[in-house]
């Protein structure tokens, strides 16, 4: 393979060894679902890629999606800050404010119109023509509707751009839609409430590598991520066969790691690879918590699932 | 006069946009601006308690967590829930992990880069840089010619491309950054560690928590943790604590004293007059006595004289808010939510916050008020950190009223609460080793009921209220610390704590307002938000462009 003057020898000068680097890039490639053969392509494309530029705009959220994308680690965030991507604009990260901040956006739509990278995270408020949500005097309406169309594509990160989330909610006040419902658009979709950054590098890893993004379901999801079932994964699956099902959450059968359907668990209906790469760099998810899956990576979540600990 | 407008604020949560006048180089008038409502407290109505911390954990991923605290708090409360003991130490642990994990970044990630210079960072010695290093902070990792030689090299790199990515448009080479260029590089060396650090230190929330950000294991009662109350996780838990312990310790701590001795006059800027704490991790079922932070009040700056809280003189104003009702507003428990937006007017109606008030006073809430109010209780560990700061620094104890004063402040209660959470894994560990496993209680939904979640969260005094009507939720009121802090005027016209702690505020240029950004920052606020300024003399509007 191709090596020495990419990425990973700027990881070495920052004490990240290659075996760290190469077991990122294993556990991405299992992530991306591709053979092992993959894993030094996954590698290369890494080390190697130019920095194409993204831009960040925060529509109606909570800043979850953000901030789970900061808890990346192999390759750490500041590797993909510094090194993989040109992040040239992230309100919660960038440096400048105001005036000032604009400028970075307007300099990045007009230096690489059509070849940017468009990341949004929260959903679109509409109601009053858009009057909830503003950022710099203008709807977030208006906003993603002038940039959408000028990125090379839209990933929506989290449940709320991708198909409406906690705005939309019942009685969804604000009148909230997705980006896609927005614009008219096709969006490719990591939903999560908020999502595994994983799932985002991987999709940016196979765009750099292949040159294209990832094959998706009809959802608008990677397959490499969502193409299975929280339940199908579970490794608490064979006590859902056996029957054996925690009813309080005080119990004996808590502390012995039943199955949580009887308490609403949702890994049925939801499509989402968290047992598989659980969260925070492997080291649990909702459910080795014992706390049933709430579906948040679903179209629909939150109504279609709630009240939330009543089995369907 | 001149007035500037900076819109979006940058490096908080949320959307904020922030209007000063400025005459004579200072600013002599405020107006705080949040710009996004989306009516978490409407969509509640009607649904299932057990479900609100779900939903209003939502209300924040950067505070995440804290919201669904108080959400099951409230429930807790309105069902009369028992919780056990090994359920309010885990509660607490996941809170300490948020302090620790919470405050980190905002010092390095979200306020740091107003007083950091990252272009003059290329003008240092490496080898100065080290001895400063290691002067500031004896065991300061990561301190040798080499690493700094290494951090330097790799911000050459990244600015040699051209592509400055979120650093692009900073207000480099202002004059009022004040650091050595060495300085700079060590700062910077420690903003990029402390982006590791955060996603280490994150883990301690995902292993009782199941992920951060927004846990998964609460429930009304108690937590669902079962499996993971055992030596391997607990272990796991205190091998992470310590490692972030040893860099708050060893780093996040001696920077701030090493840069607040740079920028000495802000100590005297920022400054408010009245404070609130609710108070928060019980260390027995007794609250609010057993609470580490304790809850009081404090008013025109006597922390000798701390009063005790009456949540019932609590009132959310809404005279220059957008929504309907009466000026005055409600208590919480009573409270309302009923948007009506019509425009943008700094004379009228200017934000989508609410306005809350103690006794018809603006309170400033969050780290600068929990530390005051501890130090004004005599509590040990805060009184003997304050006081080495004070000491380190040859500043008196009114320059905790200030921007820098809250800083520091943030800074201390970091270690205050993370000392303690040593002493929390242990009891966790003498109740396991007794046999008791008890992590959630046994409790029936009442027909009606209320309830209130009182706590005190990174970012201050935090308030949930729910009452359930026909075992469903009938109202729902969130009064959050930005809201106390960032909210606008009230129906007495009285400017919110942020708006008065702008005035007198110095900004040497207009275009270029790094000075306002100080003090916004430095309260941390959860919205995103926007600033305008005005020049008196010209009148001049410095509208930030929409440049889409």
């Amino acid at each position: 393979m191709t090596h020495g003057k990419g990425l990973e020898e700027r990881l070495e000068r920052q004490g990240i060894s290659r075996r760290d680097f190469m077991k990122f890039c294993t556990a991405l490639t299992a992530t991306m679902g591709l053979s092992s053969s993959f894993v030094t392509k996954v590698a290369h494309a890494l080390a190697n890629a130019p920095r194409p530029p993204v831009v960040w705009l925060a529509m109606a959220e909570c800043t979850g999606c953000a901030e789970s994308a900061l808890r990346i680690s192999y390759p750490w965030i500041d590797e993909l800050l510094l090194d993989i991507i040109s992040m040239d604009y992230h309100e919660t990260i960038m440096a400048p404010s105001g005036a000032a901040a604009e400028k970075s956006l307007h300099d990045c739509m007009t230096k690489n119109a059509g070849k940017f990278i468009l990341i949004v995270d929260g959903s679109i408020p509409t109601a009053q023509n858009g009057a909830y949500g503003t950022v710099g005097g203008k709807t977030m309406l208006q906003i993603i509707k002038e940039v959408v169309p000028k990125a090379l594509a839209t990933i929506c990160i989290g449940t709320c751009a991708s198909y409406g989330g906690l705005p939309a909610a019942a009685p969804n006040p604000t009148e909230a839609k997705s980006v896609s419902e927005v614009t008219g658009l096709k969006t490719l979709n990591i939903p999560g409430c908020p999502p595994n950054p994983i799932n985002l590098v991987g999709t940016i890893v196979n765009y750099l590598m292949f040159g294209k993004l990832p094959a998706l379901d009809d959802k608008g999801r990677p397959l490499f991520a969502y193409g299975k079932t929280i339940h199908d994964q579970c490794p608490r699956r064979a006590h859902f066969e056996n029957g054996e099902f925690v009813t309080d959450f005080n119990s004996e059968e808590a502390r012995k790691g039943f199955c949580l359907y009887q308490v609403g668990c949702k890994g049925p209906e939801t499509y989402n690879n968290c047992p598989e790469v659980k969260f925070n760099d492997g080291t649990s998810w909702p459910i080795q918590a014992g706390h049933p899956c709430i579906g948040c990576s679903e179209p629909g979540f939150w109504d279609k699932f709630t009240p939330f600990y009543k089995s369907s | 006069m001149a007035r500037v407008v900076i819109d979006p604020i940058t490096r908080i949560e949320g959307h904020l946009k922030i209007e000063v006048e400025v005459t004579n180089g200072k600013v002599v008038n405020a107006w705080s601006s949040s710009t996004l409502f989306r009516g978490i407290e409407i969509m509640l109505q009607g649904r299932d308690p057990r479900d609100a911390y779900l939903f209003t954990q939502r209300a924040c991923g950067v505070c995440t967590y804290i919201h669904g605290l108080a959400s099951i708090r409230s429930v807790d409360m309105a069902v009369g829930a028992n919780v056990p003991d090994n359920a309010r130490i885990i509660r607490n642990l996941l809170h300490g992990s948020q302090y620790l994990h919470d405050h980190i970044v905002h010092f390095y990630h979200l306020h740091a880069l107003d007083w950091v210079d990252i272009v003059s960072a290329l003008k240092a010695d490496p080898k100065k840089t080290a001895d400063l290093a290691t002067a500031v902070s004896p065991n300061s990792p990561k301190a040798g010619v080499n690493d700094f030689k290494a951090v330097q090299a790799r911000i050459k790199k990244f600015v040699d491309s051209g592509q400055l990515g979120p650093f692009a448009n900073g207000y480099w080479g202002h004059p009022a950054y004040k650091l050595s260029p060495e300085a700079n590089l060590m700062a910077v060396s420690h903003y990029l560690e402390a982006l590791r650090q955060q996603a280490r230190t994150a883990r301690m929330m995902a292993i009782f928590g199941g992920k951060n950000p927004h846990v998964q294991s609460l429930v009304v009662g108690g937590v669902t943790c079962a499996t993971d109350l055992n030596p391997a996780r607990i272990a796991e838990f205190k091998y992470i604590w310590k490692e972030t312990m040893d860099f708050v310790n060893n780093v996040y701590l001696p920077d701030v004293v090493a840069v607040a001795g740079f920028y000495k006059p802000w100590g005297k800027i920022g400054g408010n007059r009245n404070f609130l704490a609710y108070g928060d991790f019980p260390q027995t079922a007794k609250e609010p006595d057993s609470f580490l932070m304790p809850r009081g009040a404090i008013f025109n700056r006597k922390i000798t004289a701390i009063e005790a809280v009456d949540v019932a003189q609590i009132t959310e104003q809404i005279k220059h808010s957008w929504y309907e009702g009466d000026p005055k507003g409600f208590n919480p428990a009573t409270g309302e939510t009923k948007p009506k937006y019509d425009k943008y007017d700094p004379e009228s109606r200017y934000s989508w916050m609410k306005a809350p008030r103690y006794k018809n006073e603006p309170m400033e809430v969050g780290p600068l008020a929990r530390v005051l109010i501890a130090y004004g209780k005599g509590q040990p560990e805060t009184k003997k950190l304050v006081d080495a700061v004070l000491k380190k620094l040859a500043i008196p104890a009114d320059a905790l009223f200030s921007t820098l004063g809250r800083v520091a402040a943030r800074a201390i209660e970091t270690k205050v609460i993370g000392d303690a959470m040593e002493g929390w894994m242990n009891q966790l560990v003498g109740n396991i080793k007794k046999g008791d496993l008890n992590i959630c209680a046994d409790w029936q939904m009442p027909a009606e009921g209320m309830g209130a979640g009182l706590n005190d969260v990174p970012r201050g005094a935090l308030g949930h209220w729910i009452s359930i009507k026909d075992q469903k939720i009938a109202n729902y009121q969130m009064v959050v610390p930005s809201t106390w802090n960032i909210g606008p005027r009230d129906a007495a016209d009285k400017m919110g704590p942020l708006e008065q702690a702008l005035i007198g505020t110095p900004v040497a240029d207009p275009k270029r307002p790094v000075e306002i950004l100080r003090t916004i920052h430095s309260f941390d606020p959860c919205i995103a938000c926007g600033v305008h300024v005005i020049d008196r003399n010209t009148n001049e509007v410095y509208e930030s462009k929409v440049l889409y």
